[in-house]
């Protein structure tokens, strides 16, 4: 796979762009899984995959072959994805409920302090309330938790990605895991 | 339940992480056998992880890899300009100096409408567009001013478009090519080429 992976690579790097779809193909679901578990919402994790695809094109050059690029690109994506939340404001909730393919977007428009009454939430589909759970988490632990329990990454590999010490990463998958659990109560 | 020591709630998550020690994990076993409390966090841990663990692959829509490509940077030049004016400002700077102080740098691209081409054996010009024909091999570089190219055989060569554009069927060119399309673009060819290349074939041409 690697070897595959950096053949592409210097493809793309001696001018055939067309190489680099192939890469694309290898990771799209990834990524986009990652971004939409961030984000929760479809378009925006469409916009936000796509723009970590094209970093990566743009900054191809200073990947050392001898890395992970899945690692790289998962790096790339995390980082655009807390920026993204981090700008939100609460007048781009609005628009972004106008944007929206499907009901599980709504949740990912809620800030995290304010939950919604509990009777709505117990009335929730189970994706819906895996969705609206994990939007709740603040975004540190909301990151750990996706690349550990969705994409089921090794701590290690999680810390490379976030470029933090394993330390601080099992301290925030320890807090995150307590977080969820007191959101869920009895579950 | 305020006699529970504060650490069986870390070896928990030492124990729900895999990296637990085995002094630990016994000690971990025995509080939780005898712990009605530190049993039920345990299990809402696992409940919990459970939970996480059973979101739905959510597919990536059919298009997606077709849009990333329409987004990327047009063409390898592009991208190389691009990322060489992000990468040295100071150059930035330096070429709007250029701009500004050395009319003759643009002079090239704007005052000279006019189709020219570099001229070499084998190939076709036809209105503003220059061919290699099919089967027909152009040894040498090839510059294009105000005009396409159409690559239908071969060359063995750089390929340069100054206002123009590119085509190809299945060509077979060994060099680089270029479409230059805007005064910066231009710009930054003459100082890649260190403007010989152009300012020659210019005066040939005029
Ligand atoms: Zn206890």
């Amino acid at each position: 796979m690697d070897a595959l992976i950096n053949k592409r690579i210097k493809q793309v790097l001696k001018g055939d762009q067309s190489a680099y779809s192939d890469i694309v193909s290898l990771y799209q679901q990834k990524l986009y899984q990652v971004c939409y578990r961030m984000l929760g919402n479809r378009h925006e994790a469409e916009d936000i995959a796509q723009e970590a695809f094209v970093r990566a094109y743009i900054n191809l050059h200073t990947f050392d072959l001898n890395r992970k690029f899945s690692t790289w690109l998962y790096r790339i994506a995390t980082n655009l994805c807390i920026d993204r939340i981090r700008k939100k404001k609460p007048d781009y909730y609005l628009d972004a409920q106008v944007a929206g393919t499907d009901g599980l977007d709504m949740y990912s428009q809620i800030s995290s302090s304010d939950r919604l009454p509990e009777e709505e939430v117990e009335r929730m589909e189970l994706q819906e309330r895996i969705q609206y759970e994990i939007s709740q988490l603040p975004d540190k632990y909301r990151t750990v938790i996706v690349l550990k329990y969705i994409e089921e990454l090794p701590l290690q590999e999680i810390s490379e990605i976030l470029d933090m010490p394993l330390g601080t990463v099992k301290t925030r998958i320890h807090r995150g895991r307590e977080a969820l659990r007191k959101q869920l109560g009895n579950l | 339940m305020n006699a529970c020591p504060k650490h069986i709630g870390e070896y928990m998550h030492e124990y729900l992480d895999g990296d637990i020690s085995r002094e630990h994990e016994i000690e971990l076993k025995a509080h939780l056998q005898s712990c009605d409390n530190c049993r039920q966090h345990m299990q809402e841990l696992n409940s919990t992880i459970a939970f996480v663990k059973s979101a739905a692959v959510v597919s990536v829509p059919l298009d997606f890899k077709q849009n990333v490509m329409i987004r990327l940077p047009k063409g390898r030049s592009g991208a190389g300009v691009q990322r060489w004016l992000r990468r040295h400002p100071i150059f930035v700077a330096a070429a709007m100096f250029c701009i500004l102080m050395s009319a003759s740098l643009l002079t090239g691209f704007n005052d000279n409408k006019e189709f020219s081409v570099t001229k070499q054996p084998n190939l076709v010009v036809e209105g503003q567009t220059v061919i290699v024909p099919e089967g027909k091999t152009v040894t040498g570089d090839i510059v294009v001013k105000n005009g396409d190219i159409l690559v239908k055989g071969s060359v063995d060569g750089n390929i340069t478009v100054i206002n123009g554009q590119y085509m190809a069927s299945t060509a077979n060119v060994t060099g680089q090519i270029d479409e230059i399309n805007q005064a910066f673009e231009w710009l930054w060819y003459k100082i890649k080429n260190g403007g010989k290349e152009i300012l020659s074939f210019l005066g040939k041409n005029e």
